[in-house]
């Protein structure tokens, strides 16, 4: 029991990473409707800024709440800028065209970070900077509770209301709704389309910024190619909640922690990342629309 | 009276790839006037609707109050008073009523007279305050209308463009719409009416553009067009 409890935190940590991520991929193709496969490019490039962040401020070897606070800012700052340049120079010229041609360059544009990434910061991995200390905070039930998961629980949540205020309760994520469901009505009431776009790879870049900071405390790595297989995951818990979806994303997030948590817990940990896929197929096999996508009708 | 022009469009075009919409049009709007371009299906009309809230790309001169909009984004051009209520209604399903409406006012700051042009909504369609929290989705065609109409007086136009408020509305309802844009013309409202239904529009319009084909064939008063043989057997079907 103890021990099942234990796993389930480590699910919900893990899993809260995959939602973060997953928020980025729902809320481009919620707007744009496009699969941005550069998401997860920006969530790798996010863990270098916080890396070298860290060596610049001098702040590698301070652990504290304000340490990590201030690494929070500065990266998700950063991750938005390559966001928004990424999405000026590379979508924004391709949009009137057909969406295929966008998301072929978003793979384009990953495959472009990625190796510029091993070429600038060499594809050995780095040690990722102590921002908060592992320390024992309190037990339930038996079980420790140590500040790597409530840091990274605490941190995810928060974003994950953060976004739900903005996207529901101002101004602009009520543009940014309207902008999803037609761009044209909401140009005629006086929304900049542009900029509604250019504020949700901000905001999804943002999460995904947070992300990477998470994983690098979680897991004390960071490597060039460490966007692929989370960037992946995170695109399958999109599709399991549906994807355009802000709550499906979190929801599915979730499922697929826990779920690969305890895949590897009572099955094989060869098993893992296999779940994931096998999640992805059994959604578009059998509801392809996720867990809180609508059933869009395709008018012709 | 010295008359104002409020909108005059100089030779108009409007393509879609290869396929040329709109072929070289003009006419004009004084200041509250009712105007209705009438055609049938495929004459251009939402086309040029289209063009002049900027959502197509088109050749030729739009002149709103003397500003030429060719220039200015469509996004900017509700603050020169243009509003539009689009083809097919254009409300926001997954908002709410009252969402729906504060979009109107996205561009305006001007909270006091925001509210009054609420109350002005509410008078007009008393209907919609009672489902001011309900989904915009899960009103009838007729509210979705009503909608559509509120939520573009509340971007407070000069100039009211209109895009087929009578579709797939019952015969009471579209009485009752048409009732509404008398009122608002009435008010000092002008208004640009796009529609299939020609007996409705030209009853209510001071004047009238017929269009076939991307062409303005026949122009004329409201009343006049009604007589009018050509317009009776194309239009009217008598």
């Amino acid at each position: 029991m103890e021990e099942l409890l234990q796993h389930l935190i480590n699910g919900l940590s893990l899993g809260s990473i995959y939602s973060l991520i997953a928020l980025g991929y729902t809320m481009v193709y919620g707007i744009l409707q496009m699969i941005n496969f550069a998401h997860s490019e920006v969530y790798m490039m996010g863990a270098f800024f916080a890396y070298y962040s860290a060596k610049l401020l001098k702040l590698e070897n301070s652990p504290s709440f304000t340490t990590l606070l201030i690494i929070l800012f500065i990266t998700m700052a950063m991750c938005s800028l390559l966001a928004l340049s990424i999405e000026k120079f590379a979508y924004r010229p391709l949009r009137k065209q057909p969406k295929l041609n966008v998301l072929i360059t978003a793979i384009g544009v990953s495959l472009f970070l990625q190796y510029v990434a091993q070429i600038i910061f060499g594809a050995d991995p780095k040690v990722f900077p102590t921002l908060i200390n592992d320390q024992l905070l309190f037990e339930v039930a038996g079980v420790p509770v140590k500040s790597f998961d409530v840091t990274i629980l605490g941190v995810s949540v928060t974003a994950m209301f953060a976004l739900h205020f903005l996207v529901y309760h101002t101004k602009l994520g009520q543009a940014m709704r309207a902008v999803s469901h037609s761009p044209a009505v909401a140009s005629i009431l006086g929304i900049n389309v542009s900029r509604t776009i250019a504020f949700t790879f901000v905001a999804g870049s943002s999460l995904a910024g947070i992300g990477s900071i998470l994983v690098g405390i979680k897991y004390q790595k960071i490597e060039p190619m460490m966007g692929t297989m989370i960037g992946l995951k995170a695109f399958v818990a999109a599709v399991l909640g549906g994807i355009g979806s802000i709550a499906g994303a979190v929801v599915g997030g979730l499922v697929l922690g826990v779920s690969e948590v305890l895949v590897v817990v009572y099955g094989s940990s060869q098993y893992r990342d296999a779940l994931a896929f096998g999640i992805l197929i059994f959604i578009l096999l059998f509801k392809p629309a996720g867990i809180f996508g609508k059933n869009t009708i395709e008018k012709v | 009276m010295i008359q104002k022009t409020i909108l005059k469009v100089e030779n108009l075009f409007v393509s879609y790839g290869a396929i040329q919409a709109i072929k070289g049009i003009s006419f004009e709007i004084q200041k509250g006037e009712i105007v209705s371009l009438i055609g049938a299906n495929g004459a251009g009309k939402t086309s040029t609707l289209r063009a002049i809230s900027g959502i197509v790309e088109s050749q030729g001169n739009i002149i709103l109050n003397d500003i030429n909009l060719g220039s200015i984004p469509t996004h900017e051009r509700v603050k020169h008073g243009l509003a539009q209520s689009p083809e097919g209604r254009g409300i926001f399903p997954q908002m709410t009523v009252k969402e729906n409406l504060e979009l109107g006012s996205y561009s305006r700051s001007d909270k006091e007279q925001i509210e009054k042009d609420l109350n002005y909504c509410f008078k007009l369609f008393p209907r919609l305050k009672e489902r001011l929290s309900q989904f915009a989705g899960t009103l009838s065609g007729g509210e979705q209308q009503m909608l559509s109409i509120s939520r573009a007086i509340m971007c407070k136009p000069e100039l009211l463009l209109l895009d087929e408020p009578s579709l797939g509305l019952a015969p009471i309802i579209v009485s009752q719409i048409f009732d509404i844009i008398k009122n608002l013309n009435a008010s000092g409202m002008t208004v640009l009416l796009v529609e299939q239904n020609a007996k409705q529009a030209l009853s209510i319009s001071d004047r009238a553009y017929v269009l076939e084909t991307g062409k303005i064939t026949l122009t004329g008063k409201g009343k006049e067009l009604l007589n009018n043989d050509d317009v009776r057997k194309s239009y009217l079907g008598v």
